[in-house]
């Protein structure tokens, strides 16, 4: 096992979400992929895995408004299998 | 790898960027995914609150695919014509010179239908601040070629490239105007990637910073993607941006307290400023 | 004391330009934006000469689109503001004037026109569209000064653009006028202008030509806002029109002109009826709403002769009000000087009176004297 700490995290509005994927290629950390859930639009939306920043940058790209940013006050530590 | 949850508020954390901008009713809307211009608004309106101007703000919007954001941006608007939002700012401001003015046009109605009216409206040094959303097609209507699409760049009549034999040169819009006296504050900004985004924040801030303080004209350009108007896959938007029209329509200052910069100086600093800022998201964050 | 004080307040000789410009400032038109055309150059100096004074704004714009636009964003912060051109500079604002119709600003436009072949534009509206403005046709500068005013009151009363037609005599001719303001009663609030107050709050203004509404408010729509604007002109039409008649009760030909060349058909009809001919004017004085009722009142003369200069554009709107009651003939045409922007040998009482005696002796068929050529060109 190995652990990955978080600083951040977001919160997604999958509904408003219309699968452009740009948040995918901006996040630093690489840590949104999209799933495989079709919203009520039938599109595609991100999923988040540990190792946000918070830095905010999946919100500066999104053109639906779908991501509210949060950094912890204390990082967050997830445990995942190596 | 597991996925977290994401759907309600964390606890023991504090936000640090909002859903939608304080003053959009909504982030609901119908422009095409992978679209820039949201995130151009996006800059516009926060902006504005950041300076804590909203009860002295007017806006004017063109017509384009933007137009219909005036149904949430919480701001009072007036709608113009086709290309003529820069003269009706002007009415507006001469009648209320404590207002800050705005317009927001995309480029075929800045560049093709009112070219004589931003010239015009920048020459006269009118105390507003023109915001362009430049993505090279004429989006509302199709996709259609503008004055400012480059050679090389796919629209619905360029479908393989612009020819200059067949559509003649663009326009390059920001460095015409920079060479006009009557505009003090000129800026490129572009939205292909996060520090883009916020490096054209900070360009808006400078505008409306300038028309405060009665300088004379200000211009933000926003290179802004349109993979619907390209015909490229919606993931492709931001790099194609900036391989075609953000190689012509060089991102930056082009004017600031009256000095004109060069195309070298632009790229120097636009080399630099990518760099600072792939740092400091690398670091966590723009903060601004 | 300024000038304005001194030229609006005491009787004076006024050039019509000057005084249309003094009486648009008492009736508190802080706006105007133009481009220099003959005959209407001469509005735009005196408005440059004078808005200042009262702390208005005047801008002589880089083009007609420009002046109109500007108009257009003076209105929207609820000032009273005006722009203008001869009919050429007005083909150029069509759009703008149909749109602003439909975002319901109250713009004045004045029209110094060549001629009066601009009839069909102001009254059937140049631009796109099921729009009308009203539109106002002074007879003497007298009138003009008063027309003004009224034309800025009904421009708020109705949320309507207002237009007044005049011409190269209505802009060059001086009178002895004074420029009393007038009040016309009161107008609605425009709380519908904006200034960036309601910015922020949830409730913000959209002044928009297209019928839509801020997200939260119910949906207005295209077509139900395109034909409340229809029925707020059909309230217009009922109220608004506004005719000079006379000598009508037992006209045997009736002659109906409006503008300048009523002046003369006026005159001549006079000197007729001391004569002992039988004959009666119907003057609009709103060309839109037309007066019909007034025209109609005509038809149960022998003749209707409309005398016009220009092809024949009001006399469509004279036979649609008589109906087929009285036969309509033309007795005007295109008569203009070596410029084209002036008055022509057509306009003259000797003239006038012959072609008005032609159809009054020999009916709606008889023979008209040849029109009366220009003698003079331009090069």
């Amino acid at each position: 096992m190995t652990t990955i700490t978080s600083r951040g995290t977001v919160r997604i509005d999958t509904e408003a979400c219309k699968g452009c994927e740009l948040c995918i290629t901006a996040c630093p950390p690489r840590v949104l992929t999209m799933g495989s859930d079709l919203n009520r639009a039938g599109f595609h939306s991100p999923l988040l895995e540990p190792g946000c920043t918070g830095c905010a940058a999946c919100l500066f790209v999104c053109p639906d408004f779908c991501f509210e940013v949060y950094r912890y006050d204390q990082p967050v530590v997830t445990e995942v299998a190596s | 790898m597991p996925t977290l949850d994401t759907s309600t508020e964390p606890s023991g954390a504090r936000r640090v960027g909002d859903l939608t901008p304080d003053l959009l009713l909504t982030g609901e809307h119908h422009l095409c995914p992978g679209c820039g211009e949201p995130l151009a608004l996006r800059c516009l309106l926060d902006t504005i609150t950041d300076l804590e101007v909203t009860t002295q703000t007017i806006g004017v919007v063109g017509i384009g695919c933007y137009t219909a954001f005036t149904t949430s941006i919480d701001v009072d608007l007036v709608q113009a014509l086709h290309g003529r939002a820069p003269s009706v700012a002007t009415g507006i401001k001469r009648m209320r010179p404590d207002a800050v003015v705005f317009t927001l046009q995309g480029d075929g109605d800045m560049v093709n239908e009112g070219l004589q009216e931003v010239l015009h409206t920048a020459a006269r040094g009118e105390a507003v601040t023109c915001v362009l959303l430049n993505n090279g097609v004429f989006g509302e209507t199709g996709g259609h070629m503008t004055a400012t699409t480059v050679l090389g760049q796919r629209t619905k009549n360029t479908i393989d490239g612009r020819e200059a034999e067949y559509h003649g040169y663009p326009i390059l819009i920001g460095d015409l105007i920079s060479r006009l006296e009557g505009a003090s504050y000129v800026a490129r900004g572009s939205v292909h990637n996060a520090g883009a985004v916020a490096r054209t924040k900070k360009m808006v801030r400078r505008a409306l910073e300038s028309q405060r303080r009665g300088d004379g004209f200000s211009f933000v350009e926003v290179l802004t993607m349109c993979p619907t108007g390209w015909f490229i896959p919606t993931g492709e938007g931001p790099e194609y941006l900036h391989e075609t029209l953000g190689a012509v329509h060089v991102m930056g200052e082009l004017k600031v307290d009256g000095r004109v910069k060069t195309t070298d100086e632009l790229h120097t600093e636009n080399v630099a400023r990518q760099r600072e800022v792939e740092a400091r998201l690398a670091a966590g964050g723009l903060d601004g | 004391m300024t000038t304005i004080a001194v030229r609006g307040a005491e009787r004076r000789l006024l050039e019509g330009s000057e005084a249309i410009a003094l009486a648009s400032i008492a009736a508190g038109c802080r706006f105007f934006a133009g481009y220099p055309m003959t005959p209407f150059t001469e509005v735009l100096e005196h408005f440059a000469r004078y808005l200042p004074e009262v702390g208005g704004t005047c801008i002589n714009a880089e083009s007609e689109l420009e002046a109109v636009g500007m108009a257009w964003g003076a209105l929207a912060t609820g000032a009273r503001a005006a722009t203008g051109s001869t009919g050429q500079g007005l083909s150029l604002m069509q759009e703008s004037f149909a749109e602003i119709t439909l975002a319901e600003l109250p713009l004045v436009i004045f029209n110094l026109a060549r001629g009066q072949g601009d009839y069909f534009q102001a009254t059937r509206g140049g631009g796109h569209g099921d729009y009308r403005h009203l539109v106002l046709a002074p007879v003497d500068i007298t009138e003009a000064v008063e027309l003004t005013q009224l034309a800025f009151h009904l421009a708020d009363r109705w949320r309507n653009p207002v237009l007044v037609y005049g011409d190269y005599l209505t802009a060059h001719v001086e009178e002895s006028v004074s420029v009393d303001p007038i009040d016309f009663g009161p107008v609605p609030d425009k709380d519908w202008a904006v200034d960036g107050a309601t910015t922020g709050t949830g409730h913000a203004k959209l002044l928009s030509p297209l019928g839509l509404a801020r997200f939260g408010a119910e949906p207005i729509g295209i077509e139900a806002h395109l034909r409340r604007i229809v029925a707020k002109q059909h309230e217009i039409e009922r109220a608004e029109a506004r005719a000079e008649t006379g000598y009508l009760d037992d006209a045997e030909t009736v002659v109906v002109a409006f503008g300048s060349p009523a002046r003369f058909v006026r005159s001549v009809v006079r000197d007729l009826r001391e004569a002992g001919e039988r004959v009666g004017f119907v003057r609009p004085i709103t060309l839109w709403p037309f007066p019909a009722d007034a025209v109609a009142a005509a038809a149960g003369a022998r003749t209707v002769a409309v005398f016009e200069l220009s092809a024949g554009q009001l006399i469509d709107d004279v036979r649609l009000a008589v109906l087929g009651r009285a036969p309509v003939v033309g007795i005007g045409g295109i008569s203009t000087d070596g410029s084209g922007f002036g008055v022509g040998r057509l306009l003259d009482v000797e003239t006038i009176r012959d072609r008005v005696l032609a159809v009054h002796r020999g009916g709606a068929d008889a023979a008209l004297p040849p029109l009366p050529d220009n003698e003079r060109t331009l090069w």
